[in-house]
């Protein structure tokens, strides 16, 4: 066990763990931030994904001990200050993307990190962004043309 | 699971934590900070909810409740099921709070998630119930204004009196509705009078989805809770001989390791209690990451099964069966299965004189196809929690059909029926995989012996490894070919591993005089269930791969090769128990053909497929364009005819259509669970291929049949005949017929 300060959605937090535990467990089981969710435990399916310093990773890959003070960002913390969907998230709602929604928070953190790099991305940039985070549901277009609709929204 | 929201747990927690400037200590022990699930919906329930018809609750200030009865894993059925009551509730559908119905067969009369059968089920009685509740909230305001209640008047949840002038929303009504007795005779609405029915309406639990919250088994948390882990054999044909938890026990937060018996010996194990492996070993303690790591420590001895006896509770009594022993492999089943085809077997329909047919025939056209087993891998692992008390047993359970593991519970963890109480939570997916509920007796038996509540969870090596899966299964067709190119017999012998995807009744059956069909299964000790339309998702794939190469053998269109055979089933059925409405079908097949333009493919370079198929009481038919992408076959655009009758949500509809083809692709081209050694040889999703993103189509056009018949379902039916189509659209690409699933391999792409 060893305590971690962490920087979480904006708030400095302190966890105790073992420095080996994915960045996903602590979230989940420490924090008690579920929308991160945990799908496959070896990074190939893309439910767990999160952002630090702004960019997607899985959380299930990243040790709590390597995190440091870098910002993670979870689904809990994409609305803004008043609480106010995401684009993304307003986009996912106007095409009714979800069916069983488990893998949707981390398609939705993928999706935010691409627009953050890349605002206004090409059919083939989103799939190629996107090609980690499986949907067994198979709502992958709805995704992609969420995606193309929150970048739209967002030139407005 | 409203009730069973995290969020004002969470919100509260993350006071705490601000409060001590976030630099409070946070261990294990700020479990005890939480407030339970149980006082959070305690608190809502005291809200003086009046319940009517066991469906709806309303409370004084007029917040409307719709219960769904179903468990949802990705169907929709918190929208279109609530919908149905609304119709003829006529509350304001904006303002109507869904919420998932725990585990109450008697109240919802049916909890079933599975066959597709949601919607045909629920028509009525949903129907009913919200025209029983309407009725009572109008004879209500009826007594109270002391008006007959045919001069009433409703419209989004207000009861009007014209000619008094008079109103009353439902909230100031329910408590006297209530009261009233339930009338008996209601008359419900036509589909022409239908104001929600029909139109697309966005899913309800939408916004909690998109925002992450708390809705699932694995989100779920109570005050005190353990995490559970089994271990169980590293192949199927093993079991567990001994093992030493020294090592493990002495990690930290580890609180037990122990082995146990998941059902009884001589427990008749009903359809759906179906479960891999009988002995394992649990692993509990504080967090997940503690158990997981904790759960490698434990050195365990496993030894190979003898042939085992199992009791199993089949429709006509109880009867054995028997587990062979032996470590099976795909290499083997596959020469067993081709082995098995050339044998006797048992004759399931016969219509006319085949061999005769055969015998005269000018040619014979016979093609043999194969598929492997598949795993179902929702995308939330196998999960399930449970608190047994000496009062009672409280579950939050994945479960597609919880009245199914009733007698499973109340048997191998001895507990009385009435004792059980069960949340039942959105599952991330299911496909079949959680119809086999041996998690929930698995949690069960951990928390007796812990004492405490657990959330077992699998991880995925788990779930991929202990699975229920889609059997192998392979089928020959044979088609007796006359001199001047009629077909006059059709042969079709199916069987699998442990279980025969035959569908005797089912088209092409019911079109030629001479038809024989012929099954046969063989034991195996892998545990098979169902999957996404069992057995239809393999007969679907050979029937149409073969319809196809025959109409190109008589020299004939394949689209409208199978217009002209449903036109003679139509005019002329042959046998009785065909299980398909022609009409219906050729409907399918004539809409397909006219949206998706048959005939000039959708860009120049794609090359096209067709398939149709019928199951579970509803018809569907693709179109599928193929292109070489990089030397590599793509599924460009797929347009989709389907009949599943009156079309309750056009958007959710269209959604799970949408999905069904995308799984279909994903599974004709990559679909396959190996087996070597017992043991499965993809045992993650970094080397068990799902279909991602960028293989996925550009487009899929869905078309309805428009018709007013009684819904039916969309869940599985528009799945099975994606894989013909993807096979007979890659020959057109690349002049290869494919006989083998997946078909990437086939064509040595992979």
């Amino acid at each position: 066990m060893a305590k971690f300060q962490l920087k979480v959605n904006g708030k400095p937090l302190q966890v105790e763990a073992d420095p080996s535990t994915p960045l996903l467990w602590v979230l989940r089981d420490h924090l008690n931030l579920v929308g991160t969710k945990f799908g496959c435990g070896v990074g190939a399916c893309g439910a767990c994904t999160v952002h630090l310093n702004g960019r997607a990773m899985r959380s299930c890959q990243l040790p709590i001990s390597a995190v440091g003070t870098q910002a993670v960002t979870t689904i809990e913390g994409i609305v803004s200050a008043e609480k106010e969907m995401h684009p993304v998230q307003k986009a996912w709602l106007e095409l009714d993307v979800a069916q069983c929604g488990y893998c949707q928070t981390g398609q939705i953190m993928s999706a935010v990190a691409l627009l953050k790099s890349n605002p206004n991305p090409t059919e083939a940039e989103i799939e190629s962004a996107m090609t980690g985070n499986i949907c067994r549901c198979g709502t992958y277009l709805r995704i992609k043309a969420a995606i193309q609709q929150a970048a739209k929204s967002s030139k407005k | 699971m409203k009730n069973a929201n995290n969020n004002q747990s969470r919100r509260s927690f993350l006071k705490v934590t601000s409060l001590t400037g976030g630099g409070m200590m946070i261990g294990f022990s700020w479990f005890a900070n939480l407030i339970p699930n149980e006082a959070i919906a305690a608190a809502t329930d005291k809200m003086d909810w009046v319940e009517l018809t066991g469906f709806i609750k309303i409370t004084p200030d007029n917040q409307v409740k719709i219960f769904n009865p179903n468990p949802e894993f990705g169907t929709n059925v918190m929208t279109s099921l609530p919908m149905m009551v609304n119709e003829e509730l006529e509350a304001d559908w904006s303002k109507v709070i869904v919420e998932m119905g725990d585990y109450d067969t008697p109240r919802f009369k049916s909890q079933f998630t599975g066959g597709s059968r949601a919607m045909a089920m629920a028509w009525k009685p949903l129907r009913t119930a919200g025209a029983t509740a309407r009725l009572m909230l109008m004879q209500a305001a009826a007594n109270e204004w002391g008006v007959p209640i045919s001069e009433l008047t409703v419209s989004k949840g207000v009861v009007m009196h014209k000619a008094s002038n008079k109103s009353a929303n439902y909230g100031a009504l329910a408590t006297a509705a209530a009261k009233l007795p339930k009338p008996e005779k209601v008359e419900l609405k036509k589909a022409s009078e239908f104001t929600l029915l029909g139109t697309p309406q966005k899913n309800k639990v939408g916004k909690e989805i998109v925002g992450g919250e708390s809705l699932f088994t694995l989100d779920y948390k109570m005050e005190g809770m353990l995490i559970a882990m089994v271990i169980h054999p590293p192949a199927f044909g093993m079991q567990l001989k001994s093992f030493d938890a020294a090592e493990a026990l002495k990690m930290p937060g580890i609180k037990a390791v122990f082995d146990f018996q998941v059902y009884k010996d001589g427990y008749a194990k009903a359809g759906f209690d179906t479960r891999a492996f009988n002995k394992l070993i649990a692993v509990v303690g504080n967090s997940t990451w503690e158990v997981m790591y904790a759960r490698k420590k434990v050195v365990a001895q496993w030894e190979p099964i003898q042939d085992t006896k199992e009791m199993v509770m089949a429709r006509t009594g109880k009867r054995e069966e028997i587990i062979p022993a032996g470590l099976e492999s795909t290499e083997n089943h596959l020469r067993l299965m081709h082995e098995m085809q050339k044998k006797p077997t048992r004759v399931a329909r016969k219509d006319g004189d085949p061999e005769t047919a055969f015998k005269n025939a000018t040619k014979v056209l016979e093609r043999t196809y194969t598929a492997p087993f598949l795993a179902h891998n929702p995308m939330e692992p196998i999960s399930c929690v449970a608190h047994i008390t000496d009062e009672k047993a409280f579950f939050v359970a994945p479960i597609q059909i919880p009245e199914m593991m009733k007698q499973n519970i109340v048997s191998n963890l001895d507990i009385k029926p009435e004792q059980i109480e069960m949340k039942l939570a959105r599952m991330g997916g299911g496909f079949g995989r959680r119809a086999y509920g041996h998690y929930i007796v698995e949690a069960g038996h951990i928390s007796k012996r812990v004492k405490a509540p657990v959330k077992l969870i699998y991880t995925r090596e788990d779930d991929l490894t202990n699975g229920i899966y889609r059997p192998t299964y392979i089928m020959t067709y044979k088609a007796a070919i006359d001199k001047d190119n009629n077909v006059t017999a059709i042969h079709v012998i199916g069987g699998g591993i442990p279980e025969s995807p035959l569908h005797e009744n089912r088209f092409p059956a019911g079109v030629f005089e001479n038809y024989l069909a012929e099954s046969w299964d063989m034991p195996s000790n892998i545990t098979i269930g169902a999957y996404r339309a069992p057995r239809s998702n393999f007969n679907a794939s050979a029937e149409q791969s073969f319809l196809d190469e025959l109409a190109e053998t008589v020299g004939k269109d394949p689209l409208d090769f199978r217009i002209e055979m449903l036109k003679k089933a139509k005019a002329n059925p042959v046998g009785k128990n065909n299980d398909y409405n022609a009409d219906r079908f050729i409907a399918v097949l004539e809409l397909l053909k006219e949206k998706s333009n048959w005939g000039s493919p959708a860009s120049k370079n794609a090359k096209r497929g067709v398939s149709a198929y019928f199951c579970h009481a509803s018809y569907a038919a693709h179109v599928v364009d193929v292109t070489m992408k990089n030397g590599q076959p793509y599924v460009e655009k797929v347009v989709t005819a389907m009949d599943c009758g009156f079309v309750v949500n056009p958007e959710g509809a269209k959604n799970m259509v949408e999905g069904a083809v995308i799984d279909g692709i994903g599974n004709a081209l990559y679909g396959e669970l190996i087996l070597d050694k017992g043991a499965t040889v993809q045992k993650n999703l970094n080397n068990y291929r799902i279909i991602r993103h960028r293989e996925a189509p550009k487009k899929i056009d869905v078309h309805f049949v428009q018709n007013n018949i009684d819904p039916t379902g969309l869940g599985e039916p528009p799945f099975p005949p994606v894989f013909a189509a993807v096979a007979n659209a890659l020959y057109k690409a690349t002049g290869k017929r494919l006989y083998n699933q997946p078909y990437l391999k086939e064509l040595g792409k992979v």
